[in-house]
């Protein structure tokens, strides 16, 4: 499914290099659940951002679902990111003007489907987070956890091969991060891949496989111990 | 999508009320002052003869004395009326297709009707040649024939609200009015007409209205009545009386012809020369041979009906508008960098910089729109000052539909040239960095 080969991200202020990503090497096959751990800084969030075609590396090969998306250009990007890839924050990044409806309507919009199968996505994904009854509601009406469900399911409406969640639970209370976290469990299940950060360390022993970043790079060092299943699939390598 | 930008549009403006508020208001009154100052100029400056302006001429004979010019302007000028003689030797010719000497006065007007009380209305006494050389239109009747000419007849051309004055609007040709007590029978009425400026007769300000009503020229002259406007003379003349005025050097009257061809005008111009050298012999037109025929739109220029301070006005009204788009760039500027996180997430979700690009585009086209409504409505209320507070612009100062199109062009294309840097700062934006601050 995603497929990096000696990735790295160099920042550039001034005359000041800042490496967020050293030869990063990882391989995630179709339906994984991967957990990305790492402390502060380790490049957690450049490698979401790059694997989620938000930013470019500055060198190295990317290949999503069997395409190199590494040089790709804006529009390019912009299509595959949008038919490819959903997106769940931490901060849920509903658009507040907007009904939960039209919410979950803004990925669909920039691909530039008919209404009516529009409406049925639509539909399907909010029943899918049983949010069905509030799509005429604003963000700001539903609690943390509910904006957070609206949000999967503006990821999912466009059926997308891979989810990368960033701290998913990390603005919720314990028991709404357990309803979301069991929601993306069911979601893996239906066949989706999904790469989620996080700093929990309950939430990633969860996940299929940890990947621990370290510095820009995958250790060796796992801090969280794997489930005892999957541990032998672990395919991430140091570069 | 347009529909869907056009909705993110109108969501954008509400959110931030004031914001918005200021924005439009800022491109509605730079239109606002730049379209009433355009307005004027465009009306003060526009072809009130169209179709034919080009081959319309005001004439002018230098009979002025040998010391100096009538006029500085351009090194030296002939005067811009003519002597009533000389007027009427040029109307002998039938050069011209058309022709007309004319002077500007006022009468005490009243009908058969004793409830209609006296009115003092202005009057053009002129040739029935004034009429279709100027394509006057007629509601009812015609002009006078060419014996009213010559006759002085007492016959008389109504304008349309002074028609409406007496009869109510009816079709009165035939009926009798009195001008100053003598009766005169209607030949015509004529349809709504204003040319502006009125370039027939700057003598009497090139902004105010058309006469009320129209009479053979030789009728003020046969009553020894002089002109309403201004009288011009080189020398001192003992002038005994009526008749001697006429035969006086001062200039009081117009004279305009129409002239069709380069051969015409030729001709027009050889019998101008011809007449003014036959003058020469005796002891007139002692300056050089200067006789001039000046189309409609030359003659406004020359005439400096457009003044260099109403371009002036132009120009700082513009220069006002461009303030105002520096101000609507800083608002747009800070109102979309304000959004940058949503930005950030429509991104994520798949929008391209050109999705980002139109979205933006259609909400700056549409604050565009709205700021030219009001500016438009801020026009429309600047006329209206001006024509309430200064006499003479009644029939300048009013928007006309080239002039709400360009209003509404010129709203957009401020709103666009406003909202290029903003739209294109918004498509820069790397939404990584504003997805984690949102």
């Amino acid at each position: 499914m995603l497929s990096m080969n000696s990735i790295t991200k160099v920042y550039q202020a001034g005359v000041i290099e800042t490496h967020a990503l050293r030869s990063l090497s990882l391989e995630v096959e179709a339906g994984e659940f991967v957990a990305v751990t790492g402390p502060s800084g380790s490049g957690k969030t450049t490698f979401l951002n790059i694997a989620g075609l938000l930013e470019a590396p500055s060198s190295g090969t990317y290949i999503l679902d069997g395409t190199d998306v590494s040089t790709m250009r804006d529009r390019a990007r912009s299509k595959t990111r949008n038919e490819k890839i959903g997106f769940i924050f931490q901060g849920f990044n509903l658009i507040p003007d907007l009904n939960i409806f039209d919410n979950v309507d803004v990925p669909l919009r920039y691909r530039g489907w008919p209404g009516k199968e529009r409406r049925e996505r639509i539909d399907e994904a909010l029943d899918l987070v049983g949010l069905s009854a509030r799509k005429q509601h604003l963000p700001s009406q539903l609690s943390g956890g509910q904006q957070q469900r609206v949000a999967i399911a503006r990821a999912l409406a466009g059926n997308p091969k891979l989810l990368l969640a960033d701290e998913p639970t990390g603005n919720l209370d314990s028991l709404m991060a357990r309803q979301v976290m069991e929601l993306l469990e069911e979601i893996n299940a239906a066949g989706t891949t999904i790469i989620m950060v996080t700093h929990d360390p309950e939430l990633a022993r969860r996940a299929g496989r940890n990947v621990h970043l370290l510095d820009g790079q995958v250790s060796d060092f796992q801090p969280i111990e794997p489930p005892p299943a999957e541990s032998d699939d672990a395919v991430a390598q140091v570069a | 999508m347009f529909s869907y930008y056009l909705r993110l549009s109108w969501l954008s403006l509400k959110r931030n009320p004031l914001l918005s508020s200021l924005m439009v208001g800022a491109i509605a009154l730079g239109i606002g002052v730049s379209m009433t100052t355009l307005t004027l100029f465009y009306v003060m400056s526009s072809d009130p003869l169209p179709f034919k302006s080009d081959r319309v001429f005001a004439v002018q004979m230098d009979t002025w004395g040998p010391d100096e010019p009538a006029n500085r302007k351009g090194g030296g000028s002939p005067p811009i009326q003519m002597t009533y003689r000389d007027a009427m030797a040029l109307m002998e010719s039938d050069i011209p297709t058309h022709q007309a000497t004319m002077l500007h006065r006022g009468f005490a007007v009243r009908t058969e009707d004793e409830d209609v009380r006296l009115q003092r209305l202005s009057a053009r006494a002129t040739y029935n040649g004034f009429f279709p050389m100027f394509d006057v239109p007629f509601l009812y009747g015609g002009p006078w024939d060419d014996r009213a000419d010559e006759n002085a007849d007492q016959v008389v051309i109504l304008s349309r609200e002074s028609n409406e004055k007496f009869f109510g609007g009816q079709n009165s040709v035939g009926n009798t009015i009195f001008l100053d007590s003598v009766p005169f029978r209607v030949v015509g009425v004529i349809n709504s007409w204003q040319p502006t400026p009125v370039f027939y007769d700057l003598n009497n300000g090139a902004w105010s209205s058309t006469e009320d009503m129209f009479i053979p020229f030789q009728i003020p002259i046969t009553w020894e009545y002089g002109a309403h406007g201004s009288t011009n003379c080189w020398k001192p003349e003992k002038l005994e009386n009526y008749q001697d005025s006429l035969q006086s050097e001062c200039v009081w009257v117009q004279h305009w012809v129409q002239l069709d061809s380069a051969e015409q005008r030729e001709a027009f111009h050889a019998f101008m020369d011809g007449y003014a050298n036959a003058q020469k012999e005796f002891g007139r037109f002692q300056r050089p041979l200067d006789n001039r025929t000046t189309n409609v739109m030359d003659w406004l220029e020359y005439m400096e009906v457009v003044g260099d301070d109403n371009r002036l006005l132009v120009v700082l009204s513009l220069m006002f508008l461009l303030i105002c788009l520096l101000n609507t760039v800083g608002l747009m500027l800070a109102k979309f960098l304000n959004r940058a996180p949503l930005v950030g997430v429509r991104r994520a979700l798949g929008a391209s910089k050109r999705d980002v690009a139109l979205q933006h585009g259609v909400e700056v086209m549409f604050i565009g729109l709205l700021g030219g409504l009001g500016g438009l409505v801020l026009s429309y209320l600047g006329l209206l000052a001006v024509r309430n507070w200064y006499t003479g612009y009644e029939y300048l100062a009013r928007l006309n539909p080239e002039m709400i199109a360009t209003a509404v062009a010129l709203a957009l294309g401020a709103a666009v040239i406003a909202g290029l840097y903003p739209t294109w700062h918004i498509t820069r934006i790397q939404p990584a960095v504003h997805l984690k601050t949102q």
